[in-house]
């Protein structure tokens, strides 16, 4: 599959990010923690330098060269990002900070002012805290039902399950992971929205890890809302998006309120600008949406397609080699998955794991990666977690796995 | 290959964190508390039982954790047995200094016994493994049911 497309050039794609050339405690950088934050190309520094040495200003408001010049980039990323998505307008893009606050949007906007009480949302037993909390939070406040999908042990959507918890039509809304940030696997989207839709239920994908590695066409899913983050797909800390369809959206109230989302204020009332304005209360983080644009741009350049078959190859090599490693046990093993991969090895923990990858320059996650009811499900009270980008070399999990059987020798 | 983590993964350490001597649960005690790292995950449960004059007869801890942090469970257990609750607070005061700095002063009997943590100082993200059964042991003294070491 890989030959049928244009060689994927790793040197090449790695020379983009500066950072890789950096030694960790003597030993060059082996970063497998993209999952957590992925590093940033040339493009995406150059980008926000760019901004601030030669076009910065507040936007929106300016009646002046540089504000003009600061908002026609900013709302390129806008135009970017619904390119990135397919979404039908650039008007169904909502500038958030990350993911964490597409999701309090949602819950605080749509939860409260869509939803009615007695109405339940349903999210999965493999969702990132960030899904969960705002949820609990509009339950309690709103008279929410929660209702949690199941999963099986190899970390897969249980379908039939799914669609028992939608069968009394109460599900208002799906909000659900597109892929798991612990186990790397894929939720079948389509089908998910299929069957919520089938009960008059809307869906909310949590694309934060999926968008790294397969290509998303809203429009193809048939989603509603589709939240991520800037940091993980290569981009800056404090941008992210919350796509909704415009109706959807028009429906919603607005969450914050504040600058840039008004029509007009008076001390008696105010009304509300357009969508996407609306929810985007306050001056928002320029230079970081500006660097946004240049990190969509960045992974279009590379396309989804090589990024995806890459990614294939190097999970595929990474779970033959870590399985051949006595004592691993990977954790997820969900047929359709992407390069996260989490693991436990025998009695050692998983901290320890990582203090002592971190000694050979091998960066990687350990914890609970933000995700503790998935743990109690799994019967795990931590695990360590490799994830891959596009900067991921074979030779970098072949260190990891030959690293991993000596740290095996070290707590035998 | 790990020649330079042996300072803080000691012998000593490895086999205290793996063969912990004093992990249990005391069947009768005066106070408990819990301990959580919410950042990893880490969580430890101290108990602990007083001599009639307030100082500490023996306690004892259950951990969910990692090797330093089992390892620092059970060397406390160990330090703080006979001491007053003042007495408690102020060694972990120097055992804090002790993990922030690496410094172990030599005439400082307790400490002196618990220094293969010290290594910890290098280490800025496990110092917390090494303070969370602390901050369940104070909150026990304290009479606080929940500690957290954030």
């Amino acid at each position: 599959m890989t030959d049928a497309l244009p060689r994927f050039d790793i040197a090449s794609i790695r020379d983009e990010f500066p950072i890789l050339s950096q030694t960790v405690r003597g030993k060059p950088l082996i970063y497998l923690d993209s999952g957590a934050s992925a590093q940033k190309p040339r493009a995406v520094i150059a980008a926000m330098v760019a901004t601030m040495e030669t076009q910065y200003a507040n936007i929106h408001r300016g009646l002046h060269w540089m504000s003009e010049r600061t908002t026609d980039a900013y709302e390129a990323t806008r135009e970017a990002a619904a390119r990135l998505l397919n979404a039908r307008d650039r008007s169904e893009i909502v500038f958030v900070r990350n993911t964490t606050e597409g999701i309090n949007l949602l819950a605080n906007s749509y939860g409260r002012g869509v939803l009615k009480a007695g109405q339940a949302v349903v999210i999965s037993q493999m969702e990132h805290h960030s899904n969960i909390v705002p949820w609990q939070m509009l339950r309690d406040a709103h008279g929410i039902e929660l209702r949690i999908a199941p999963i099986s042990d190899d970390g897969e959507l249980d379908m039939a399950a799914y669609e028992r918890l939608l069968e009394d039509r109460k599900v208002g809304l799906v909000a659900i992971t597109h892929m798991s940030n612990v186990l790397g696997s894929y939720v079948p989207a389509e089908r998910v929205i299929k069957l919520a839709h089938e009960y008059g239920a809307k869906v909310m994908l949590d694309g934060s890890q999926a968008i790294v590695h397969r290509k998303v066409d809203v429009q193809a899913l048939g989603a509603d809302f589709y939240v991520f983050t800037g940091h993980k797909l290569y981009g800056p800390t404090g941008i992210g998006v919350l796509w909704g369809r415009r109706e959807l959206l028009d429906a919603m109230p607005p969450w914050m309120g504040g600058g840039d989302m008004i029509s007009s204020v008076s001390y008696e009332r105010s009304t509300w600008a357009e969508v996407p304005h609306k929810f985007e209360a306050g001056t928002p983080a320029i230079i970081e949406g500006i660097g946004l644009r240049a990190a969509i741009e960045f992974v279009e350049a590379i396309g989804y397609d090589r990024i995806a078959a890459h990614e294939a190859a190097l999970t595929e090599h990474a779970l033959a080699k870590m399985s051949a490693i006595e004592g691993i046990t990977i954790i997820g093993r969900a047929q359709d998955r992407g390069g996260v991969i989490s693991f436990t090895l025998d009695r050692a923990h998983a901290h320890d794991i990582a203090t002592l990858l971190d000694r050979q320059g091998i960066a990687v996650r350990a914890g609970h990666h933000c995700a503790e009811p998935l743990m109690r499900r799994l019967g795990l009270d931590s695990t360590a977690r490799a994830s891959f980008g596009v900067y991921t070399q074979i030779s970098e999990i072949d260190a990891l796995a030959e690293t991993l059987g000596k740290i095996r020798e070290f707590f035998a | 290959m790990f020649e330079d983590v042996r300072d803080l993964y000691s012998a000593s350490i490895v086999e205290r964190g793996r063969r912990p001597q004093h992990m249990r649960r005391l069947e009768a005690f005066d106070a408990t508390a819990k301990g959580d790292n919410p950042m990893c995950g880490d969580r430890v449960q101290v108990w602990v039982r007083y001599e009639a004059d307030g100082t500490i007869a023996e306690s004892g801890f259950e951990a969910r954790g990692c090797e330093i942090s089992k390892a620092a469970a059970d060397l406390m257990v160990e330090a703080v047995q006979g001491q007053s609750p003042a007495d408690t607070k102020a060694l972990f005061a120097r055992l804090r200094e002790m993990v922030q700095s690496g410094e172990c002063p030599e005439h400082d009997a307790a400490l002196v016994a618990m220094r293969p943590l010290a290594a910890v100082h290098e280490y800025k993200s496990r110092v917390k493994c090494v303070t969370l059964p602390w901050h369940a042991l104070i909150g026990a003294i304290e009479g606080k049911g929940e500690t957290s070491s954030e």
